[in-house]
């Protein structure tokens, strides 16, 4: 049984189909990338699975429970962690007390749920700050503490939104190895991610969304040769040279 | 050191605050009351406004409902209104849960939530003065009994001090507790950022909810309090807006979010209300302008209250210090 399984999941916005009949699996331990265009629907795919909206068709399960009909809480509860595209960080609490939130998921009790964010801050780098507002972090520390806060919670399915858009390569470099550390540890992942370097050599396996449709779905090797994603991204004469 | 200076600042705060009555006559004992008074009911606000940063426009209503309830039962059922007041914060408990479930079981946030609020303590006052107007033309015939322990009676302003005192004491150290605790913390998520919250596993829904039964049970049992200090109750007095303005003032002016908030603005704004009152005399009604002109210097200078200037203040003066 896979973690996660969508099944003809479509979503409408108005006259807009934003998601169209979409089924595809994660399975436990993986990383799947989950790329497209700009408007193909991704970050809409990640407000159905974490229960922001609700489908208009299809059916979607983690770890074989219906995810249909839960909210946002309930869902991270079942242990689906995300991040924002835009951080959306809780902006008059500290940096730690923006990860200690994440980690009352776990405990009642105020200083383990101190203790469990301590130690996630030592590991992605932001120890240092912990008494700092989050206005007054950069924008890839600011990233970073969005992911720290997504880890507090102890998920078993990360899905990352974007985390390495506007960071410099060194940052981003940074990023990826930690997010191979997390895999290392077992955690399955599932990232929307543009910079395509970084999903390529992140990812096992890619999902491309064209439209709200799955046009692709493989190893990153095989897709990067699809003449519709080249095509999807590139346009019709790059395909066809 | 630092512990001991801290032990130090508290006996200073503390003893005071113990010994006032010993040596002020009843018009002081009775600012100390208002100051008092209006800083239990900025602490209850604050939970709700401050901490889970729902802006309630109408406090009023839990306010005038828990002074109703211990006064109603003592007249018709002779009940001790120290009874009379838990069962005024029951009441502001219920009350509390049913404005929360009705507003945010249809996410209404912000300013469309005080409005509502507003919204509901007006109605409460038209229905409580239609009711009075009908039922009592005469105002209600509290029994007057000099200084009954259990009517909850005093002659002495200074008893009343003790009492509320030891109401604002609970209050504040409730208020510290949660704040630190797993709900205070998810308050404070839910006031910053309620989605992102939502996707670390705050069921914001429910915690609102807290948020308005404790704070509008607290806001009740000062309603109790209030009708026993004056032993007089208008319905378009305890339901009306200046109640709602004034609970809510304490606390953003002192600062909204911070335990000791509401106590800095109590004693500020009763001081300074107080101080007009007797010293600028032009005209009718000019103490309230120059009042109403200091609190909006406040507001424009220090938006998030005394205490964060205060703070602020504290650290320049260290840094001066320091280079000095």
């Amino acid at each position: 049984m896979p973690l996660l399984a969508l099944s003809g999941v479509t979503k409408t916005f108005g006259g807009l189909t934003a998601v169209k009949a979409l089924s595809f699996a994660v399975e436990e331990g993986e990383i799947v990338g989950l790329i497209g265009p700009n408007g193909s629907g991704k970050t809409t795919v990640f407000n159905l699975i974490t229960g922001f909206l609700a489908p208009d068709g299809g059916d979607l399960t983690f770890a074989g429970r219906r995810l249909v009909g839960l909210k946002p809480h309930q869902i991270c509860r079942l242990g689906v962690g995300r991040t924002f595209q835009l951080v959306q960080p809780f902006h008059r609490l500290s940096v730690l007390d923006n990860v200690r939130v994440g980690a009352f998921r776990g405990t009642a009790d105020p200083r383990q749920a101190t203790a469990v964010a301590e130690a996630i801050l030592e590991e992605v780098g932001l120890a240092a700050k912990k008494a700092f507002l989050p206005p007054s972090l950069t924008l890839a520390e600011r990233k970073r503490l969005e992911l720290a806060r997504a880890l507090a919670t102890g998920p078993r399915l990360l899905l990352l939104d974007e985390v390495m858009a506007g960071l410099t390569p060194t940052e981003t470099a940074e990023m990826i190895a930690f997010i191979r550390r997390l895999h290392r540890r077992g955690l399955t992942l599932l990232i929307i991610e543009h910079v395509m370097q970084a999903v390529m050599a992140l990812s096992q396996r890619l999902v491309v969304l064209h439209h709200g449709e799955k046009i692709c779905e493989g190893p990153p090797q095989e897709v990067a040769r699809d003449p519709q994603v080249i095509r999807a991204y590139l346009g019709e004469e790059a395909a066809s040279a | 050191m630092r512990r001991w200076l801290s032990r130090l600042a508290w006996l200073l705060v503390l003893v005071p605050c113990l010994t006032l009555p010993l040596y002020v006559g009843q018009y002081l004992a009775h600012l100390a009351v208002m100051v008092l008074f209006f800083a239990y009911l900025g602490v209850a606000w604050n939970i709700l406004g401050g901490y889970a940063g729902q802006f309630s426009f109408g406090h009023a209503a839990f306010f005038g409902l828990g002074a109703f309830t211990s006064t109603l039962l003592h007249l018709h059922w002779g009940l001790s209104p120290w009874l009379g007041m838990l069962l005024a914060g029951v009441v502001g408990v219920l009350v509390g849960l049913f404005c929360g479930f009705l507003s945010f079981r249809y996410g209404l946030r912000g300013p469309y939530f005080a409005l509502v609020m507003l919204a509901f303590a007006e109605m409460l006052r038209l229905l409580f003065e239609t009711w009075m107007a009908y039922r009592y033309p005469l105002g209600l015939p509290i029994p007057l009994q000099g200084t009954s322990l259990a009517a909850f009676q005093f002659r002495d302003k200074r008893v009343y001090y003790y009492v509320v005192l030891l109401m604002l004491a609970g209050a504040t150290a409730l208020c510290a507790w949660l704040a630190r605790s797993k709900t205070g913390t998810y308050w404070q998520a839910i006031r910053d950022n309620e989605e992102a919250a939502e996707a670390l596993g705050v069921n914001a829904f429910a915690y609102k909810l807290l948020a308005m039964a404790i704070s509008g049970g607290l806001t009740a049992m000062g309603g109790t309090f209030y009708a026993q200090y004056f032993l007089t109750l208008e319905a378009n007095e305890v339901f009306g807006v200046q109640i709602s303005v004034e609970i809510l003032l304490s606390a953003i002016i002192g600062g909204a979010g911070t335990v000791l908030g509401p106590l800095v603005g109590a004693l500020a704004l009763q001081l300074l209300a107080e101080a007009t009152r007797v010293y600028v005399r032009a005209f009718s009604g000019f103490d309230l302008m120059v009042y109403g002109a200091i609190l909006i210097v406040v507001i424009l200078f220090l938006p998030q209250g005394l205490l964060e200037g205060l703070r602020r203040a504290g650290l320049a003066l260290r840094r001066a210090a320091g280079a000095a």
